[in-house]
């Protein structure tokens, strides 16, 4: 064994003096890499969606920041209380931001340390567990906070306008902004770890995402249980006093962000305060020494019993068996299709347990509709005509939040099997209907019966019945098309985490394009619905033209929405080599 | 049978597969070798369906893919290099899945399902969810669904990885008694112990083109020097051997 022996005589050793751990940098670097690559990468038609991007975001924040100066300027026009109004509304707004940002950094906390496909390498790498700590908690705070930063941009920039904030007032957010989107990251990785470890390993994974969603689902409800709407009505206060001392009162004084609102509102009196920065930046650093140790502890047990795999039989169900009888007449593709669809949605823990998130959804929406004051004085017949259109603009954002969800997910999680249907005689148009009418059908019930439901509650005439339910259901047609459209024009086809590719720039789009839609729809329909209700008061036939014109327009931009997306992902489909 | 005319793949100003010309008749199993990166993935992926050509055409059992793909598909069953299956769906439901994609449905396929997942030792494992399976498995379910719907031709990129001896032994078989039935396979593989036992013809590949096709003996014939198939691959290829590992591990 010469060359052996001369091999290993030959091999430089490993270099124990510097064998010490790569920097945080170096662990964090393809992340880096890979994140500048992507605007820069040939992909085909970058520059395209680039525009794209940036217009829906600049449309966006102009929107938004628009919205917000307005009402900012409203507020400090009332003398007493518009300041605390002002206040009050940042600090309702970091309440929220902040519980969402606990919940999505669970559930990327579950993707970056225990999913994530790099783990296997880093872990068996000589990667020491701190940076490894830094390296992940980086990752998760961004992945989960992005889209917090972009809504948060321009709310910043009208309080910073309004309230002339100065030079230093974008220093001042960014002092107090980036404490608070650390201090939910590491308590969320914190929280993420702590379950990887208690639960049984097989089951973490369900289980988490479970837990995640009924979580959201509670911060949904007691938010709308406690009816932060009668801030907005001091009339139903027994004196001023009372709504100014509530007004006054922090709305959780021990929270991170009330300390981001009280510290950015002070400055903007000009009433500079140092303690809620201090209390930011401390407690910053007191979770993420907390979550390092705790990660020390827990990390390597937690990532061997997440990697432990379920060993789980499955067997046809009643619903599948009663799919299966009905779907015969279709053909075996389409049928096998739909099944295929059905078991995969069921089964996966992290697709079905949404369902519990839409459920209160729906709870909350109803309760709304329930407790507006649509009765008594000053509200006119007009007015009652006119509410149940409004119910349908909300009923469509309702329909478009559940189709970003479950529908414009369904081409992206195709991603890796893609070369069985590529390779098979399986039409991408036959597909993509089959993956339309498994997701429009159970929407447009949902849809109907929400919109049914409401209009009953609201008591309202037979025609806005009739035009509730003839709009709905385009609605949902185009919005599925939509939704469906856009999976395919801006797949996620390498995601490690289902639950994410609905906040992808894609599902950005998509949000904002149903809400034109929406808008295009109802302006639409404003003017004849305004025609007949004014002639059913002056007691005349409304104008034949006029309702046609308007009722037909509507339906022809609905059907044009539902179609040409189909079209338009038929054509990128078979265009995609994968 | 399987035509390849001009058959070229261009990644921007980068040619994977640079106008190939070759035709595997019925009952022939054909080997494609190459070094990494040669191009054989790519042009497996075209006769797929997957990758669509930049220039060229493909006829599957006489069929023009690009002019009648569904057709063609039709005939066709293709096993890609990486066992990307539903995680969700058992091996039982995944078969009877890939067989409702090629028309078929009932006793006939459960039958045939059941067969080809005992003849791979998946039995025990039919309605089990994917997840659970190892790689080794997955491999053995793809290929089982790759012969489901009783295709003409099999397009098959590196069949043994991830195999255990028996499965590699039984796939051996199975491949041998499939062409010897009339059909046609084309597969790549790096194990060239595999493609020198197996192969009817194996075609080198390297830079995108075909360097030498033949049996081995022509292959022996046109490499000078003759020896095994390793040191004819590695002489066509120019590839240079381990006598420079030394080199690398020194330095």
């Amino acid at each position: 064994m010469p060359s052996d022996f001369a091999m290993s005589a030959a091999l430089p050793p490993a270099e124990q003096s510097g064998a010490s751990s790569p920097s945080l940098k170096h662990v964090l670097s393809p992340k880096i890499i890979s994140a500048k690559a992507r605007p820069l990468g040939k992909t085909e038609n970058k520059s395209g969606r680039l525009i794209l991007f940036f217009l829906v975001g600049a449309i966006f924040w102009v929107f938004v920041f628009g919205l917000l100066y307005r009402l900012l300027k409203y507020f400090r026009g009332i003398p007493e209380i518009g300041a605390l109004l002002s206040a009050k509304l940042l600090g309702l707004m970091f309440v929220s931001l902040f519980g969402i940002l606990i919940l999505s950094n669970v559930v990327t906390a579950l993707s970056s340390f225990f999913l994530a496909k790099d783990l296997d390498l880093l872990v068996a790498a000589p990667v020491d567990w701190l940076r490894l700590y830094g390296a992940k908690l980086l990752e998760t705070t961004g992945h989960s906070s992005w889209m917090v930063v972009l809504v948060s941009t321009p709310v910043l920039t009208a309080y910073g306008i309004v309230y002339h904030g100065g030079v230093l007032y974008p220093l001042i957010a960014i002092l107090a902004v980036l404490p608070f989107l650390f201090i939910p990251a590491a308590i969320g990785t914190a929280v993420t770890l702590l379950l990887v470890n208690i639960f049984p390993a097989r089951r973490t994974r369900d289980i988490l995402s479970v837990i995640a969603i009924l979580a959201a689902a509670g911060v949904v409800l007691v938010f709308r249980l406690v009816r932060p709407e009668r801030l907005a009505r001091p009339e139903g206060f027994r004196s001023l006093v009372g709504f100014i001392a509530l007004l006054r009162g922090p709305t959780s004084p021990w929270l991170p962000s009330e300390w981001a609102s009280q510290g950015m509102m002070s400055w903007l009196r000009e009433e500079p305060e140092l303690l809620p920065f201090y209390l930011l930046w401390s407690t910053a650093a007191m979770v993420i020494v907390l979550g390092a140790v705790l990660h020390r502890w827990l990390y390597t047990r937690g990532f061997s019993k997440s990697q432990e795999s379920g060993e789980r039989w499955a067997r046809q169900g009643v619903l599948g068996k009663f799919v299966s009888r009905m779907l015969a007449p279709w053909g075996v593709m389409r049928r096998e299709l739909v099944l295929k669809e059905m078991r995969l949605f069921f089964r996966d823990t992290t697709q079905w347990s949404q369902l519990i998130l839409l459920a209160v959804l729906v709870v909350v929406y109803v309760f709304n509709i329930k407790f507006l004051p649509l009765r008594g004085e000053g509200v006119t017949f007009f007015l009652a005509n006119v509410i149940p259109f409004v119910n349908l603009i909300l009923a469509g954002f309702v329909l478009a939040s559940i189709a970003a969800r479950f529908i414009f997910p369904g081409i992206s999680l195709e991603g890796r099997t893609l070369w069985l249907l590529r390779s098979s005689p399986l039409e991408m148009r036959q597909l993509l209907w089959s993956k339309f009418w498994v997701g429009t059908i159970p929407l447009l019930g949902l849809a109907l019966v929400l919109v049914f439901a409401t209009d009953v509650l609201l008591q309202v005439s037979g025609f806005m019945m009739a035009v509730s339910i003839f709009t709905i259901t385009l609605m949902t047609f185009a919005i599925a098309g939509l939704a469906l459209g856009f999976g395919a024009l801006f797949p996620k086809f390498n995601t490690e985490n289902a639950a994410q590719i609905p906040t992808s720039f894609g599902g950005l789009v998509l949000m904002m394009s149903s809400v034109v839609l929406i808008g295009a729809v109802i302006v639409l329909e404003a003017r004849p619905v305004y025609e007949y209700v004014s002639a059913r008061m002056l007691k005349v036939d409304p104008d034949p033209t006029e309702m046609w014109l308007g009722f037909g327009g509507a339906a022809l931009v609905s059907l044009a929405a539902t179609f040409l997306p189909i079209r338009m992902a038929v054509q990128r489909m078979r265009e995609l080599e994968r | 049978m399987i035509e390849l005319r001009n058959l070229t793949k261009k990644y921007g100003s980068f040619t994977a597969v640079d106008a190939i010309d070759l035709s595997v008749p019925d009952g022939e199993l054909f080997g494609f070798l190459g070094p990494n990166g040669a191009g054989k993935t790519t042009t497996l992926r075209m006769i797929a369906g997957i990758l669509q050509p930049t220039a060229g055409s493909i006829h599957l059992a006489g069929i023009d893919l690009a002019e009648d793909p569904l057709a063609a598909k039709s005939r066709l069953g293709f096993i890609p290099d990486r066992p990307f299956i539903y995680e969700k769906l058992t091996g039982a439901e995944f078969l009877r899945f890939v067989g409702g994609l090629y028309g078929q449905n009932g006793d006939k396929l459960e039958h045939r399902g059941r067969e080809l997942m005992a003849l791979f030792d998946l039995e025990e494992w039919a309605d089990e969810l994917v997840e659970s399976y190892s790689h080794g498995m997955r491999q053995k379910l793809i290929i089982s669904s790759a012969f489901i719907h009783r295709p003409d031709v099999i397009v098959v990129d590196e069949p043994m990885v991830g195999l255990d001896p028996k499965a590699a032994r039984i796939l051996k078989d199975l491949f041998r008694e499939y062409v010897r039935r009339g059909h046609t396979i084309m597969m790549s593989t790096h194990t060239l112990e595999v493609a020198e036992t197996l192969c009817d013809r194996i075609a080198i590949i390297q830079h995108g083109k075909i360097r030498a096709v033949g049996t081995i003996q022509d292959l022996r014939a046109q490499s000078t020097g003759g020896g095994g198939l390793e040191e004819i691959f590695l002489k066509l290829t120019g590839e240079r051997a381990a006598r420079e590992a030394m080199d690398v591990l020194d330095a």
